[in-house]
């Protein structure tokens, strides 16, 4: 394999996550339950999102600042793999929320339309939609030049989007989903000290997978780039 | 390519061969797979999937690094 410690680093980190993250001592909260082992999961799709996201509007600022095509090519793929990254969360976060916010003895979240008011649901969905479009503006110009500008300039606008979306109107307004008073998963007291030995190796563990992935992605583009070329 | 397909081979055979070997024990309560509300048949599982996935990025990656070689 290509350069291959940090994909070893990844497996064994997500094995640990695995076997820590069903194995090890978990507190026992009201609701919750087990379910909170998701934050293994769940939590970790979110924050590989958003780390993928970084990494793919620097590739875009990089490429404004020398029209180098490369960068606009790792932009893209960072991107798509992110918004994979973020559906995972939003469709893991829907299950883990129907067994623990769907309380049967609470008419206000009985119904799915009561769930879906959610504000933090609606700003990743926001989040997501905005990203969708930057595939859909990307991919539909057909210049190379004129397509990797707009969308480079677009992924900026893209990115600036998350934090209202996704980090600042959730905390804003009500909202069931827990760490609004803070960083989720990161704050000293909604975290307990137990669960930070698995949580910080997964985080770490899923954001490499992305990362293998994307680069599998970006050297088959550039071998289909090349191939163009010859 | 041939020493993956060996290596997925007798991956195959070492657990047909623990599940031969579990139903042997049938009777016998409390081995470490029967522990714990069986919960680590749920890791077990969960590791064959991840496994499973991960030896598939790795085939790919592989593949990718061929095509490139051949350039």
């Amino acid at each position: 394999m290509y350069k291959s410690w940090w994909k070893i680093a990844s497996i064994l980190l997500l094995i640990y996550t695995v076997v820590g993250g069903f194995l090890m001592k978990v507190p026992a909260l009201p609701a919750l339950q087990e379910t909170i082992r998701n934050l293994y999961f769940h939590v970790c799709m979110w924050f590989a999102m958003m780390i993928l996201f970084t990494v793919s509007v620097v590739n875009s600022i990089k490429y404004l600042r020398t029209f180098n095509l490369k960068y606009d090519i790792y932009a893209r793929h960072y991107a798509a793999v992110g918004i994979v990254m973020g559906a995972l969360g939003y469709a893991t976060g829907a299950i883990w929320m129907t067994y623990t916010w769907a309380d049967p003895n609470n008419p206000a979240f009985q119904s799915f339309s009561a769930l879906a008011r959610e504000p933090k649901l609606i700003g990743a969905a926001i989040a997501l939609l905005i990203y969708f479009a930057y595939m859909v503006l990307r991919d539909s110009i057909s210049d190379m030049d004129k397509r990797a500008r707009i969308s480079s300039v677009y992924n900026i606008f893209a990115y600036a989007m998350l934090f209202p979306s996704i980090w600042i109107l959730p905390r804003v307004m009500d909202s069931l989903h827990p760490g609004r008073e803070g960083n989720p998963a990161l704050n000293t007291s909604d975290i307990d000290s137990s669960m930070r030995i698995v949580f910080y190796p997964a985080v770490i563990g899923w954001t490499l997978l992305g990362v293998w992935i994307t680069t599998l992605k970006i050297r088959l583009h550039l071998l289909k780039e090349k191939q163009l070329l010859s | 390519m041939m020493q993956l397909k060996k290596i997925i081979g007798s991956l195959l055979l070492v657990m047909l061969s623990v599940a031969g070997n579990a139903q042997e024990k049938e009777v016998q309560m409390g081995d470490v797979m029967r522990d714990n509300g069986r919960i680590y048949v749920v890791v077990a599982v969960l590791l064959t999937i991840l496994i499973g996935l991960i030896l598939y990025v790795i085939r790919l990656d592989k593949k990718i690094t061929r095509l490139e070689k051949d350039k």
